[in-house]
């Protein structure tokens, strides 16, 4: 038996150790991951941003160079510090103070030592860097915007948060990524693919050269420019026309869906975020939940849309054939639809569809609509087909442009009225106020552009999108896909003449430009806000959607001005000028223009409190065509790192 | 003629284990020295190509001759670890070579193949009964005369393969409680690192109970159970003492990263940490030949050395780490095969001590990389890089197919 004693521990231990070796290699796999970690350095190469031009070819968003020096500590050999520091301009503190950073941080890795240098500064060092053993440069491509609008339809650059990281591979730390506007939309397009080099490493975190002679590593990838459907001279002027006021303008080419411009107000400049100042200006920006410079209210602005929305009644009623054009009713500066209950109106005597719409009638609307609702037995079978023809619209849902915000505002249905009423007993008069605009239909003022547009095209419509062009590449095939309303063609010609009238004899009759013939309506938004804990109402929203030239149109139309009073006094306005600023490229209602420019609402916000902070960063387009740049060196951006 | 005779009675099966070895060690040494400055593989190739004719040195030899001076060689490589204290070198804290100008030499490394000579050429004596107290004491005198050399170069890893030669032993005759008292101190000495030692001796008391009342009637003794476990709590207790006062901290250390008390994967863990990992991210069939990228980092210490298995593990995965061993155990019972089979008992003795000494390295350094022992210096045998190692170890195994080839005819 002694015999059987080494032979049987040999035969054990053996096994001890493969069963060991089994663990280590086969079944725990965290092992693989620290190899990697441990032994391959990844290296980035970033490829440019694509530019950005308008719809005419003007370059709006570009790139910048800008230089970072770099240094590591361990291979600093004796320099001059002295002329190093009159190069980079720095004194001998501050270079005694980074270094030491530097070296804490780490002596062997790199650490930026100066940042963001513009070109003729790194010219004059770029010279003499072989001087300096161990620093050595990082070049780097900031945004650099030509003009100073259009900040909420670029969005902005940033660098990408922990959660994307983690979600989303291709992004490490410190690398940057598009955020709100096309930047956000247009993300993958813009910013090509970064290339990747593998490095096997050390242990002292050195590279011994190229990973498996460079078998994984890949080429940059550029990235592309795009054509934005903006019309860059409409959309500055818009800013402009949006001065003192918050809101939000839409235009919208009827025959495409293109989005013409885009204005939110306040809004600010786009270099304020790129640069040192970065991160003060975003957290000032988005902290002012007042002015909320960051909300794009063309998109995200949601409420009752008011007469505009009246369009849509006469347009419904006529389809489902409960009135034809010289069906009237008889207004008493209202209309009683209920014992006890009064819709006020503006307008007296008979109203038909054509005069019912350029006086805005209440009454004329509100029959219309107890009539549509009254056509079917089941009032909620009724609002089924109400509500689908005003969605053929497409509105009550998100509209499916490519800007990364929206709201997909509301049409109620049947489901609406049973969970506001679990009783039942509703009826046309319950819900009368739906006829007007008001009551529980919302819309955002991008919808009521496109609403307009669809008109215009008599029935049709393109989803509105920004995008007009990106280089190598189509852009959406749904952005060429035509919606085709439910309601008949034929019905939109009473109603267009109608809203031609509103110029000539209706509400916006001051507002007529010489020689182009625009179709609009006014509207106004009521709206309450909270002081002091009490709910009190605030002077309406004042509202206008149009179209021009009537028989041809190019342009469609939406303008919100919070606060401002009447449909005609200054959305209306607004609308005038950006359309013959459009089709005339040039103003012949100066009158107009200087009234609206003069406008301040800003007594009224005050109201709302917070505009202090505000007005410090709430930056308007100047009207001067040279654009001042600011000086290079503070257009640079502070946070991003090496990676 | 004799030649002759010699290449057909060799044991080419030894012989074949034993060069797959070398060939695979190399591979692993050259992989793993592109990494460092110094070409250690060349310095290898060099080393193996002398094997060459130092194994035919060994086989021209006549077989008697080992059996004749085994007490002289014995007390040469005793004089030469003596001598260390006068003439040596220190590398890396450790007093265990002697310098020939650049060239260094490792005396310990040749003194497990003469100790083995003299334990078997004492064992060899047919008067010999290793059941008497004195032959036991004298026995084991042979294998902790060069133990108490060893131990303070320091070196406690090759004196730790001095144990083995319990079990040689014990093939021979030793009495089986020698191998239970050397088994149950690892396991109370380990145990009471891990637990209290109160709990320790409540195990013991536990085990001495029930190993009390399960034996036979006639063979229970109350008062050996009584001694038995007085001393083993004696010796519990003395462990915690003797592991603060008398163990150096990097010793310490060692044990308390197996035991996973401690955790430090940039100070003295790191070496485990990172052969660990260069051997867990080899997977099934490894990163392949030269493509290892801990290997290529350099990030496992000491690898071409004692950290040479992690070479294997990384480049050649579970189906390489397999091969090795398998190979490596085919050798050591191939070997307890052969040495069961010699016609004398000088022959099987030394047989043993080969086959022991050859596990013994194998396991301590393979457990070691891969985390399962404390970290302690021992080579790998045949693999890692090393001249005076490789030497020993083919000296060591050429002597026992030497013999092995002439056991026919010499009778």
């Amino acid at each position: 038996m002694r015999k059987l004693l080494l032979p049987s521990i040999i035969i054990v231990a053996a096994l001890l150790l493969v069963i060991r070796i089994f663990y280590l290699q086969v079944i725990n796999d965290t092992f693989k991951l620290k190899s990697d970690n441990n032994a391959i350095k990844i290296k980035y190469d970033y490829p440019e941003r694509g530019y950005i031009y308008d719809r005419n070819g003007k370059l709006l968003v570009a790139n910048q160079a800008s230089y970072d020096i770099m240094v590591i500590p361990r291979e600093l050999k004796n320099i001059d510090t002295l002329e190093f520091c009159q190069l980079l301009n720095i004194t001998k503190e501050d270079f005694i103070k980074t270094m030491a950073k530097a070296k804490v941080y780490s002596p062997r890795l790199p650490s930026v030592f100066l940042p963001q240098l513009n070109k003729s500064e790194f010219a004059a060092f770029q010279e003499k860097i072989r001087k300096f053993e161990g620093f050595y440069f990082q070049k780097r491509s900031l945004r650099d915007y030509e003009v100073d609008f259009g900040a909420n339809v670029f969005g902005f650059i940033t660098q990408v948060n922990e959660k994307l990281i983690a979600k989303n591979p291709y992004y490490n730390s410190g690398d940057l990524i598009g955020r709100q506007g096309v930047e956000e939309s247009y993300e993958e397009v813009l910013r090509g693919i970064k290339g990747v080099k593998y490095f096997q490493k050390d242990k002292y975190n050195r590279e011994i050269g190229s990973y498996k002679d460079g078998k994984y590593d890949t080429i940059a990838v550029q990235g592309e420019d795009i054509n934005l459907t903006l019309d860059a001279e409409l959309q500055k002027y818009g800013q402009q026309l949006m001065i003192n006021k918050r809101g939000g303008i839409v235009a919208i080419e009827p025959k495409t869906g293109e989005i013409l411009a885009l204005v939110t107000a306040p809004s600010y400049d786009p270099s304020i975020l790129v640069g040192r100042q970065r991160s003060k200006n975003y957290t000032l920006l988005y902290y002012d939940s007042i002015a909320k410079p960051l909300y794009d209210r063309g998109l995200l602005a949601e409420y009752p849309p008011g007469s505009p929305f009246k369009i849509l009644t006469g347009l419904i009623g006529l389809q489902e054939q409960v009135v034809d054009e010289q069906t009237s009713f008889m207004c008493h500066h209202g209309f009683s639809y209920a014992r006890g209950r009064f819709m006020k109106c503006h307008g007296f005597g008979p109203h038909n569809l054509h005069n019912g719409i350029y006086n805005s009638c209440n009454t004329y609307f509100a029959n219309v609509y107890l009539r549509t609702i009254a056509k079917y037995t089941k009032p909620s079978y009724a609002v089924d087909v109400w509500s689908n023809h005003v969605k053929s619209f497409g509105l009550g849902d998100y509209m499916g442009y490519d800007l990364p915000t929206g709201k997909k505002g509301n049409i109620p249905t049947s489901k609406t009225y049973k969970k506001i009423y679990p009783n039942g007993g509703w009826r046309g008069t319950t819900i009368i106020s739906n006829s007007i605009g008001q009551g529980e239909v919302l819309m955002t003022p991008i919808q009521l552009a496109n609403m307009m547009a669809t008109v215009a095209n008599e029935g049709y419509y393109y989803t509105p999108h920004i995008i007009k062009k990106i280089k190598g590449a189509s852009i959406d095939k749904k952005f060429t896909e035509k919606h085709v309303t439910t309601i008949d063609k034929k019905y939109f010609k009473p109603m267009i003449s109608g809203l031609f009238d509103v110029y000539n004899v209706g509400t916006a009759s001051s507002l007529r430009v010489e020689g182009i013939d625009i179709a609009g309506k006014t509207g106004t938004a009521e709206n309450y806000t909270k002081i002091g804990g009490k709910r009190v109402k605030l002077q309406d929203h004042s509202i206008f959607v149009a179209f021009a030239p009537k028989d041809n149109p190019k342009i469609a139309i939406a303008i919100l001005v919070e606060n401002g009073g009447f449909g005609a006094a200054i959305a209306g306005p607004i609308a005038s000028l950006m359309i013959e600023k459009y089709l005339r490229k040039k103003i012949t209602r100066t009158d107009l223009e200087t009234r609206v420019l003069n406008i301040s609402l800003k007594d009224r916000y005050a109201i709302l409190g917070g505009m202090k902070e505000a007005d410090a960063i709430e930056s308007t387009p100047q009207d001067s065509t040279v654009k001042k740049k600011v000086q290079k060196i503070d257009i640079a951006i502070d946070s991003t790192q090496e990676n | 003629m004799k030649n002759q005779s010699i290449k057909k009675n060799l044991d080419w099966t030894c012989i074949i284990i034993y060069s797959a070895l070398v060939i695979m060690g190399w591979l692993n040494i050259y992989s793993s020295s592109l990494s460092s400055i110094e070409d250690t593989y060349q310095k290898q190739f060099v080393f193996i190509l002398l094997t060459i004719p130092l194994i035919f040195i060994i086989l021209g030899i006549d077989g008697k001759f080992y059996e004749k001076y085994a007490s002289i060689i014995f007390g040469v490589s005793l004089l030469s670890l003596v001598g260390l204290f006068l003439f040596g070198k220190t590398i890396a804290g450790q007093r265990c070579w002697y310098a020939i100008g650049s060239f260094t030499i490792q005396p310990s490394e040749f003194a497990k193949a003469a100790t083995s000579l003299a334990l078997a050429k004492y064992l060899s004596d047919s008067q010999i009964n290793l059941k008497e107290v004195n032959r036991q004491i004298q026995a084991l005198a042979i294998v902790f005369l060069p133990v108490l050399l060893i131990l303070p170069q320091p070196d406690p890893g090759s004196a730790l393969i001095y144990s083995v030669f319990l079990i040689v032993l014990y093939r021979e005759g030793l009495p089986a409680w020698y191998i239970w008292t050397g088994f149950i101190t690892i396991l109370l000495f380990m145990l009471t690192l891990l637990l209290e030692p109160q709990y320790v001796i409540l195990i013991a008391l536990l085990v001495i109970i029930i190993i009390h009342f399960k034996s036979r009637l006639s063979d229970r003794n109350i008062v050996l159970s009584a001694i038995l476990f007085a001393v083993m709590s004696g010796f519990v207790l003395s462990v915690n003492y003797v592991f603060q006062n008398v163990f150096k901290q990097h010793h310490r250390d060692r044990f308390n990263i197996l035991l996973g008390k401690t955790v430090d994967l940039k100070g003295i863990g790191y070496n485990t940490n990172q052969s660990e990992i260069a051997i867990g991210s080899g997977g099934w069939i490894g990163k392949g030949f030269l493509e290892g990228t801990q290997t290529k980092g350099g990030f496992v210490p000491e690898q071409h050395t004692d950290y040479i298995f992690t070479t294997v593990g990384e480049e050649w995965g579970f189906a390489g780490s397999l091969v090795v061993i398998a190979l490596f155990v085919g050798l050591f019972l191939r070997v307890i095969y052969l040495a069961e089979r010699q016609k004398t008992k000088f022959s099987r003795v030394y047989g043993y001590c080969v086959a022991g000494i050859l596990f013994t390295h194998f396991f301590v350094n393979i457990a070691m990389v891969i985390g399962i022992f404390p970290t302690i210096g021992v080579p790998l045998p045949f693999f890692s890089y090393g001249g005076s190692g490789l030497w020993g170890f083919t000296i060591l195994l050429f002597i026992f197919l030497k013999m092995d080839a002439n056991k026919v005819n010499e009778w």
